[in-house]
C-alpha cells in the first residue's frame, strides 16, 4: 500500500487521542492538582497529612474486599467448572442466567437485600415461624460483605468460566489416562490451567469491591464507612473536592499497586473478558 | 457428585435470583410496605405510569445511552482503524494504555477526576452549573469507548489485508475500499461494541452519579436519590418491568442464534 493512504488512515485516530488527552488524561492531572493544593489553589501537603486519618476506613475497605474476592472464588470456581461440563446449549442458557441480573439496577437489588436482611424481614420472619429467634443481620459487616459477594460473583463466574469453556481437553484425559481420579484431574489440570481466568476474577472482583460506597452504606447502615463512602462525602456533602481528590489519588495507586502484583502471577499477564 | 453439582447451581441461582424474587413479589404487594405481603394488587403499576418525573427520567436515560453510544462507536472504530496502522510503536502502546485506563481504574476514580475537570474549567469560564447533559454524555462516552475499541480491533487483526489492496487495485479509492471491503467484515465487532456500549451506559451509576447536575437526572440517579429515604413499590414495578423486557430480548436473541446455527448446520 502506498504511504499517503497509509497516512490518511492513521489519522483517523487523531479524534479519538484528542479525546483520550482531554477527558482520559486531564482528568488525572486534575486529580493530582486538587490533592497538592488549597481551596484557592495554592500549594499545600494539608490533604495528604490528612490521609493518616483515614488509614483505618482504607484497611477495612482493603479487608472487605479480600474477603469478598475469596468467598466470590470459592463460590465461582465449582460452579464454573459445573457450567463447563454441560453441552452447549445448557451452558449458553446457564451463561444468561448468570448475567441477567447483571441488567438489573445494582441499586435496587440491593435495596432489595435490606428487606431480606432486615429484624422483621423475610428471613427474620421465617426463622421466628420455626422457632428459632431473631438473628441480627442487617448494619453488621457480613452484611456489606454479602452485599459485595453477591453483586460481583458473575464477574467472578464468567472469566473462569471462559477460559475453563475453551481448555484443551486432551490434557485433561492425559491426566485421566495417567491414573488421575477426578479429584487430581481438577486440582493437578484444570486449577492450574485455568490461572488466567481466575486472575482476571480476582481483579474485577476486588477493584469495585474496594472503592464501593453504596452497598456499605445500605447494608452497613453508616457504621461501616468504606474509602468510597469517605470519597462519596467529600464531593457531595462536605464539597473538601481537595481531600476526596487525594483520598482517590490513594485508591488509585493501591488499586495497581495490587493489578501489577496480579498480573505477577499470570503468565500472559493479559486479562481475560 | 451429579446430584451434589445440581444442588450447588440450584444454591448459587438462588443466591443470585433471591432478591429478584422478592423485589417482583412487591411490586405486586398492595400496601407500601415492603417488608410485609399485603395482598395482590397492580397499584404500583398504575402509579409508575402516571409519576412524570420517573418516566422523565427514564427517558433521559434512554437518550444518553443512545446518543453516547452511537457516539462512542463512530469515535472508537475510527480509532481502532487508526491504531490497527499504528503496528508496533511507541505511540500504539500508549495509546492502548491509555484506553485500559477507564477500565481498570475504579469507577468512583473516573467519575471524581471527570468531576474535577468539569468543575475546574466551569470555575475558569465562570459557569454556575457545568454538570448536566453535556457533562454526562462525555463521561459516557469516555467510558464507553475502551469497550469499542477493545471488541473492534480484534475483528480488525482478522480481516485480511490484501482484501482492502486488492479492491484499491481493481480502482476503488481508499475511502470505499474500506466501506465496501472491510467495513462489512469488521460490522459484527462494530455492533457488539455498540451494544455493550449502550447497555454500560443505560446501567451506569457511580460515574452518572459524579458528573450529572440536578437539572438532568438518569434513571439510576432518580433511584438512588429515592434509596435515601424510602423506595416506593412503584420502583420495584419499574424494575420488573424492566427485568422482563430485557428477559423477553435475550431468549428471542437465543432462539435466534439457535436457528442460525441450525441452518449453517444443515448446509455443512
Amino acid at each position: 500500500m502506498n504511504k499517503r493512504t497509509s497516512a490518511g488512515s492513521k489519522l483517523v485516530a487523531s479524534p479519538y487521542i484528542v479525546w483520550a488527552a482531554l477527558f482520559i488524561i486531564a482528568p488525572l492531572f486534575f486529580v493530582v492538582y486538587y490533592s497538592f493544593t488549597d481551596k484557592g489553589g495554592a500549594f499545600t501537603l494539608e490533604n495528604v497529612q490528612m490521609l493518616s486519618k483515614y488509614l483505618p476506613t482504607f484497611l477495612r475497605s482493603i479487608w472487605f474486599g479480600i474477603v469478598a474476592t475469596i468467598i466470590c472464588l470459592v463460590i465461582a470456581f465449582p460452579m464454573a467448572y459445573i457450567i463447563s461440563q454441560k453441552t452447549d446449549k445448557v451452558q449458553r442458557t446457564m451463561v444468561m442466567l448468570v448475567m441477567l441480573p447483571m441488567w438489573m439496577s445494582f441499586l435496587i437489588r440491593t435495596y432489595s437485600w435490606m428487606a431480606i436482611l432486615q429484624d422483621t424481614g423475610i428471613i427474620n420472619s421465617f426463622f421466628s415461624k420455626i422457632g428459632i429467634g431473631q438473628v441480627h443481620m442487617i448494619n453488621t459487616g457480613g452484611a456489606v460483605i454479602l452485599g459485595m459477594v453477591y453483586n460481583f460473583l458473575p464477574y467472578m463466574i464468567l472469566p473462569i468460566y471462559s477460559v475453563m469453556a475453551k481448555l484443551d481437553y486432551s490434557m485433561v484425559e492425559a491426566c485421566q489416562d495417567l491414573g488421575g481420579n477426578r479429584l487430581t484431574v481438577i486440582r493437578r489440570c484444570i486449577m492450574p490451567m485455568s490461572i488466567p481466568g481466575v486472575v482476571s476474577g480476582i481483579t474485577m472482583v476486588f477493584v469495585p469491591s474496594v472503592s464501593t460506597f453504596y452497598i456499605s452504606q445500605k447494608l452497613g447502615g453508616g457504621s461501616f464507612d468504606l474509602i468510597g463512602d469517605v470519597i462519596e462525602r467529600q464531593f457531595q456533602q462536605s464539597y473538601n473536592y481537595n481531600l476526596g481528590a487525594s483520598l482517590s489519588l490513594v485508591l488509585m495507586i493501591l488499586i495497581l499497586i495490587s493489578m501489577a502484583v496480579m498480573n505477577k502471577f499470570s503468565d500472559e499477564g493479559e486479562m481475560v473478558i | 457428585m451429579k446430584g451434589l453439582s445440581r444442588v450447588y447451581t440450584a444454591l448459587v441461582f438462588i443466591f443470585l435470583y433471591a432478591p429478584i424474587a422478592v423485589l417482583l413479589l412487591y411490586s405486586f404487594n398492595s400496601s407500601t410496605s415492603t417488608i410485609v405481603f399485603h395482598g395482590f394488587s397492580l397499584h404500583w403499576y398504575k402509579t409508575l405510569f402516571a409519576d412524570r418525573a420517573t418516566l422523565r427520567a427514564l427517558y433521559n436515560t434512554l437518550l444518553l445511552a443512545v446518543c453516547s453510544s452511537v457516539i462512542a462507536t463512530v469515535l472508537g472504530t475510527a480509532a481502532s482503524v487508526g491504531i490497527e496502522k499504528f503496528r508496533k510503536s511507541a505511540l500504539r502502546t500508549s495509546i492502548m494504555a491509555t484506553t485500559n485506563i477507564p477500565m481498570m481504574n475504579p469507577e468512583i476514580v473516573t467519575g471524581v477526576s471527570m468531576m474535577l475537570l468539569f468543575v475546574f474549567i466551569g470555575r475558569a469560564l465562570s459557569i454556575d452549573s457545568v454538570l448536566g447533559f453535556g457533562t454526562l454524555l462525555i463521561a459516557h462516552v469516555t467510558f464507553n469507548l475502551p469497550y469499542v475499541i477493545l471488541t473492534v480491533l480484534p475483528k480488525l487483526r482478522q480481516t485480511d489485508k490484501n482484501l482492502a489492496e486488492a479492491a484499491m487495485d481493481l480502482g476503488c479509492r481508499p475511502v470505499s475500499a474500506f466501506f465496501k471491503v472491510v467495513f462489512p467484515a469488521i460490522t459484527p465487532g462494530i455492533i457488539t461494541g455498540m451494544i455493550m456500549a449502550f447497555t454500560l451506559s443505560l446501567d451506569d451509576f457511580i460515574i452518572s452519579y459524579f458528573t450529572s447536575g440536578p437539572g438532568f437526572q438518569t434513571l439510576p440517579i432518580a433511584i438512588f436519590s429515592m434509596t435515601k429515604k424510602r423506595v416506593k413499590p412503584d420502583m420495584y414495578a419499574l424494575s420488573a418491568l424492566i427485568f422482563v423486557s430485557i428477559l423477553i430480548l435475550l431468549i428471542l436473541y437465543n432462539i435466534a442464534q439457535q436457528k442460525s446455527e441450525e441452518k449453517s448446520n444443515k448446509k455443512i
